[in-house]
């Protein structure tokens, strides 16, 4: 049993740290940007999550994870919410989510993006080289969360985390 | 006498905010059955594309697609629930054809890939508009989720328009299959646009602004995007609209659809899969 007063936001975000997007496995659910906020009330800690996109499948899981973290840190009255109250964009991953990211070999979304358009996806960086001189295969990859292009420079395909 | 009649004012008053409380959410309902019912419909169609895609790119293309309408029903089912209506699954998979209000364009079979594209092109270009409609509706919990939804809808529409443009402009045979199917899509599209009973009432609540204004920024679209083809846009006075869908008027495609959607689920309710 923890004791409630002595806990604090940081401190869970710092445990739920632990916990990866299933599919990627070296990012974790805070730097992605599912983790939406962190209440702790008396003897209750409220955790609001909201899915990258709305179909993806992984949800439950990131769920069930956050609250076996919980759980190992002897938090044993939570309630994770997952809602729609502020919406996950792309701009959401931390620079530290992105860096793993480029990392990992999946190029990170754009900053800069307003609105999805073709052109914006067309020469995305080719997180190998650094070229541009690349071209986008399908808006849609392995996941609902990722496109497919190709570098034209280091002959290589790769994916990128999609910008939405 | 004074006091009895203020009294029965505030009674008045009281039944008239409980009513318009009422309206208000009947009106959400038929809104967002509608819209919940198509994800769900052209989703399951698209899954049939999963494995016998064309090329490998498509498969996975179409497959994305159905995943992202399918879990974008389930949101919009989820709103659905906040309102007093059965949770998701039981409300997916526990209704007959006529309790379905999708437009009937969705529930049309997959046929050949020529029509599943224009298809796919046609509606998911309504659905863009009228997500980005929504994504200002005075129901903050659907102007939210379609915000959110908005994004995703952008890439379905970048892909119908991407692969219309190229198989519009090449070879002969293409372009004559591609028309075929505009052709023969045209009056179930505009069938989207079927009116509900309660557009005045949507509009006056800042719900939704209506479906003649979603219609008319459709054809706009379309115009442009087939002006760079081939194909030829039949002139939209001479079209026909298939209304029916969104009254539970279906064609003879749906319940078989359901059939094979619930098959699982009828076999186990409680079954995880």
């Amino acid at each position: 049993m923890v004791d409630y007063s002595e806990l604090n936001k940081d401190q869970i975000l710092n445990w739920l740290e632990e916990v990866k997007d299933p599919e990627i496995p070296v990012l974790s659910l805070v730097d992605l940007g599912v983790i939406k906020n962190v209440k702790i009330e008396k003897d209750l800690v409220e955790v609001d999550m909201t899915p990258t996109f709305v179909g993806c499948p992984a949800m439950d899981y990131m769920q069930k994870d956050v609250e076996k973290t919980l759980e190992k840190y002897g938090i044993d009255n939570y309630q994770v919410n997952i809602s729609f109250k502020e919406p996950w964009t792309s701009k959401n991953i931390s620079e530290k989510g992105r860096k793993a990211l480029k990392e990992f070999g999946l190029a990170p979304p754009r900053e800069d993006f307003v609105i999805v358009d073709i052109d914006l996806l067309e020469h995305v960086a080719c997180p190998y080289c650094e070229s541009t001189n690349t071209e986008l295969k399908t808006p849609f990859g392995p996941t609902l969360c990722r496109s497919l292009h190709y570098c034209h420079d280091c002959q290589q395909a790769f994916e990128q985390f999609k910008p939405v | 006498m004074r006091r009895l009649i203020v009294r029965q004012i505030k009674s008045k008053n009281s039944k008239n905010l409980k009513q318009s409380k009422m309206q208000k959410e009947e009106i959400l309902k038929d809104l967002m059955y509608k819209i919940a019912d198509d994800q769900l419909i052209i989703g399951h169609r698209n899954s049939e594309w999963t494995g016998v895609g064309p090329l490998l790119e498509e498969d996975i293309a179409f497959s994305s697609m159905a995943q992202d309408k399918v879990g974008q029903s389930w949101a919009i089912y989820k709103l659905l629930e906040d309102l007093g209506e059965t949770e998701p699954d039981i409300n997916a998979f526990t209704r007959n054809a006529e309790q379905f209000h999708n437009s009937q364009l969705v529930e049309l079979p997959n046929q050949d890939y020529d029509f599943s594209l224009m298809r796919h092109v046609l509606f998911d270009y309504a659905e863009s508009i009228r997500f980005e409609m929504l994504a200002l509706s005075s129901y903050e919990p659907l102007a939210q989720l379609a915000q959110k939804i908005k994004g995703e809808i952008k890439y379905h529409v970048m892909h119908g328009r991407s692969f219309v443009r190229k198989l519009g402009t090449s070879t002969e045979e293409a372009i004559i299959r591609l028309q075929k199917a505009l052709d023969y899509s045209l009056p179930y599209a505009l069938g989207v646009f079927e009116p509900s009973k309660y557009e005045d009432e949507m509009k006056q609540a800042f719900i939704f602004e209506g479906e003649k204004i979603l219609e008319e920024r459709w054809k706009e679209q379309i115009e442009t995007i087939l002006k760079g083809t081939e194909l030829k846009l039949p002139n939209w006075n001479d079209i026909e609209p298939i209304y029916g869908g969104r009254y539970g008027i279906h064609t003879d495609h749906l319940q078989p659809l359901l059939d094979e959607m619930t098959e699982v689920f009828n076999v186990d309710p409680t079954a995880e899969w």
